[in-house]
C-alpha cells in the first residue's frame, strides 16, 4: 500500500550540528551524581551502572532495543502536522514543530513500527519525549489509532510506549479529544482478542496516562518512572500539600495497584517475550 | 436576579437597578411605565453591545460566574421529578459529580453533571466541582445503570478539571478518566453531553463522550485552563487574559472545530441572569436531540459514536 512508503523526511542538520559539538566523554547521572563514562552507560541500555537510573532515550533507541536485531517497519512517516488553531504564544506553533522537526528529524511526537519479537510480529507505537515532550495532538492519536486498528485487523498483539507530559495544548480541543479517540480504539483491540502491551516511561502525565496509556492489559512502567495525572508541582501549588518521597513514580503505582510490574530497561525485550508467548502469537 | 456583577457587566448593574426602582413607583403611579419602557429599551441595546462583542476571556468569565446554574439547578428545573443517587460502591461518595433518575417530558433519563456550589461551605462539600477517581465511578456506575434498564444519559459538565491531589493520585485518576472514555464509547444507551459551564480538559471530557455533544452560548470547553496555559508558555498565571484567545475555549471555535454538534443560546444576558429562562432552551434542545437519537438502533448508534470521535485530528497525508 502506498502510504506505508516512506516521504522525505526534515531535514536533520541542526541536530548534527549538535552532536558536532564536541561533548565530554562522561557524563553525571541524574540520580546518584555519580561522574560516569557515558560509552558504559550507552552499553547497559542507557542505565546508570550505579544506581539503575534509567536515562530517558528516544523512540528510535526504544524499538532498536526490543525488535529482532533492532529491526523494525515504519509506518505512516507522511503524516504531518498542522496548525488548526494558529496558535501563537511567544512563539507561533508553526515555528515551533518546525524547530523539533529539525532537531529530531522527526513530523510528530510518535513513531508507529512493526516487526518481530522473538519471531513474534508486534505492533509499537513509541513516544519521542525530545519532541515536544512527547505531547499527544492530531498526528500523535491518528497514528496510535492507526496502529491499534491495523493490529486489530491483523490480529497482531499491539503495545505503546507511552513517554509523554500529556495533551498538546497548541492544538487545543482537537488534542483533548485525541484522549477518547485513543481510548476508543482499544476496543477493537478487545475486539479482535488482541493483547494490549502498555509501557509507561519517564514520564507519563496528563491526557496520555487518563487515556489509552492506562487501559492495556497489561501495564508495565519502568523503574522510578514519573507516572500520573496531575503534575507534582500543580498538586503542590493547590493545597500546599507536601508530597511523600517517590510520589508518582512507577513504584508508588505499584504499591497502589495501578500498574502490573516493573521492569527494567534491560529485562524488558525477556519479559515481552514471555507475554508474547502466554498469548501464543507465534509466526512461525 | 443576578448578586455578583462582573466588570463588562457593571454598566448593566445600574440599569437593572434603576429599573427596579421605577417598578416599585410604577405600582403607585403609572406614568412611570412609559419610563420603564425607555429604560429596558436602554438596557436591550446595552446588553446587545456587551454580549455580543464578548472576549474568549470575559467568555471564560462567564463561563464560571457564581451565579450560573449547576448540574442541581438544571435538575430542579429541567425534570418532572429528581431522585439523587449517591457513591462508586467502592471508596466514597463524591459530590463534585451529582446524579440520578429524572423524568424530562414524561421521559425517564438518567442524569449526571459536575456540582460547583455556591456558597463556601457548599463549595469545600462539592470540591469545586473537581472530582476525584471516585467520582467518576460514581458516574460510571450510573451510566451503566441506564444501560441496564435502556435510559438515555444526559451529562451536564461545569468543571475546572479533575482534582489535583495526593489521594486522587494514589486512587488512579487517571485510570479512572481512561476508563470512562473508553466505557462511554460502548455505552449502548443514547448519550447527550452539554458543557453548561467551563469544560475544564480530562476531567471534563471524562463526562464528555457522547453522540450529541452541546454547549452552552456562553460555556468554554478546553485542553487546559487559561492560567496553567500561560503558566507554561509565559511562565506566568496571570496572563490568563491572553493566553484564553489562542486556545479557542469558546462555544464558537468549538463548533467550527466540529468538536461539537450545537450551540444552546442563553437568555440576553446570559444563563446566570435567568435561570429558569436557560433551563427551558436546554430542556427543549435535549429533547429535540433525543428525539432525533432515538431513530437509530444501538449499533448505528455505537459505530457513529466511534467514527464521530475517529475523524476528530487535522493532519496533511
Amino acid at each position: 500500500m502506498s502510504w506505508f512508503r516512506k516521504k522525505k523526511f526534515p531535514k536533520k542538520n541542526v541536530a548534527d550540528k549538535r552532536v558536532n559539538i564536541p561533548e565530554g566523554l562522561w557524563i553525571k547521572c541524574n540520580n546518584c551524581k555519580e561522574i560516569i563514562y557515558k560509552k558504559e552507560v550507552e552499553r547497559n541500555c542507557d542505565i546508570c551502572p550505579k544506581c539503575n537510573y534509567h536515562f530517558r532515550i528516544g523512540a528510535r533507541k526504544r524499538l532498536e532495543l526490543i525488535y529482532d536485531n533492532g529491526q523494525y517497519e515504519e509506518f505512516d512517516t507522511h503524516l504531518r502536522p498542522k496548525d488548526p488553531l494558529g496558535f501563537k504564544d511567544v512563539v507561533k506553533y508553526r515555528d515551533r514543530l518546525r524547530d523539533y522537526q529539525e532537531r529530531t528529524g522527526l513530523w510528530d511526537a510518535l513513531i508507529r513500527a512493526a516487526g518481530t519479537v522473538d519471531d513474534y510480529k508486534i505492533i509499537i507505537c513509541a513516544f519521542e519525549f525530545s519532541f515536544m515532550g512527547g505531547s499527544m495532538a492530531s498526528v500523535v492519536g491518528e497514528k496510535l489509532s492507526r496502529g491499534m486498528e491495523r493490529a486489530a485487523l491483523e490480529k497482531v498483539p499491539f503495545m505503546s510506549i507511552a513517554s509523554s507530559g500529556g495533551a498538546r495544548m497548541q492544538e487545543g480541543l482537537i488534542s483533548l479529544m485525541q484522549m477518547a479517540k485513543t481510548s476508543a480504539a482499544t476496543i477493537k483491540l478487545e475486539e479482535a482478542g488482541v493483547p494490549f502491551i502498555s509501557l509507561l516511561t519517564d514520564p507519563t502525565m496528563g491526557g496520555v496516562s487518563a487515556s489509552f496509556a492506562m487501559l492495556g492489559d497489561i501495564i508495565i512502567a519502568e523503574p522510578k518512572a514519573l507516572i500520573g495525572f496531575a503534575g507534582p508541582r500543580v498538586i503542590e501549588q493547590t493545597r500546599g500539600q507536601t508530597l511523600p518521597e517517590g510520589f508518582q513514580r512507577a513504584e508508588f503505582l505499584l504499591e497502589h495497584g495501578m500498574i502490573d510490574m516493573i521492569v527494567s530497561r534491560k529485562e524488558l525485550r525477556n519479559k515481552l517475550i514471555g507475554i508474547l508467548n502466554y498469548f501464543q502469537n507465534r509466526l512461525k | 436576579m443576578i448578586r455578583y456583577y462582573l466588570d463588562f457587566e457593571k454598566p448593566l448593574q445600574e440599569l437593572y437597578q434603576e429599573i427596579e426602582r421605577l417598578r416599585e413607583l410604577a405600582d403607585t403611579n403609572k406614568e412611570y411605565r412609559v419610563d420603564i419602557k425607555k429604560m429596558e429599551k436602554k438596557l436591550a441595546k446595552q446588553q446587545r453591545e456587551i454580549f455580543n462583542n464578548l472576549t474568549p476571556w470575559q467568555r471564560t468569565q462567564l463561563a464560571r460566574h457564581p451565579d450560573r446554574p449547576y448540574c442541581n439547578d438544571y435538575a430542579k428545573l429541567m425534570l418532572d421529578d429528581f431522585i439523587p443517587l449517591h457513591g462508586d460502591r467502592c471508596f466514597a461518595e463524591d459530590s463534585s459529580i451529582v446524579g440520578g433518575l429524572g423524568r424530562m417530558d414524561g421521559l425517564s433519563i438518567v442524569l449526571l453533571g459536575h456540582q460547583k456550589g455556591r456558597d463556601t461551605k457548599q463549595k469545600i462539600a462539592h470540591n469545586f466541582g473537581m472530582p476525584h477517581p471516585e467520582g467518576y465511578r460514581k458516574a460510571l456506575r450510573l451510566m451503566r445503570l441506564a444501560e441496564k434498564f435502556n435510559k438515555p444519559v444526559i451529562t451536564l459538565i461545569d468543571t475546572p478539571g479533575a482534582y489535583p491531589g495526593l489521594g486522587a493520585e494514589e486512587r488512579g485518576q487517571s485510570g479512572a478518566i481512561a476508563i470512562n472514555l473508553r466505557e462511554m464509547f460502548r455505552l449502548k444507551v443514547p448519550i447527550i453531553a452539554v458543557v453548561t459551564g467551563e469544560g475544564g480538559s480530562g476531567g471534563a471530557l471524562a463526562l464528555g463522550v457522547a453522540d450529541k455533544v452541546l454547549m452552552l452560548e456562553h460555556s468554554i470547553y478546553s485542553v487546559i485552563s487559561p492560567e496553567s496555559c500561560a503558566a507554561i508558555l509565559w511562565r506566568n498565571s496571570s496572563k490568563a487574559k491572553d493566553a484564553a484567545e489562542p486556545l479557542k475555549l469558546t462555544a464558537k471555535d468549538a463548533y467550527k472545530l466540529k468538536i461539537i454538534d450545537e450551540i444552546a443560546p442563553e437568555p440576553p444576558c446570559g444563563a446566570h441572569h435567568d435561570h429558569k429562562a436557560v433551563a427551558k432552551i436546554l430542556r427543549r434542545v435535549i429533547l429535540n436531540n433525543l428525539e432525533e437519537l432515538r431513530q437509530f438502533s444501538v449499533d448505528e448508534l455505537l459505530s457513529a459514536r466511534y467514527t464521530k470521535y475517529r475523524r476528530i485530528g487535522q493532519l496533511d497525508e
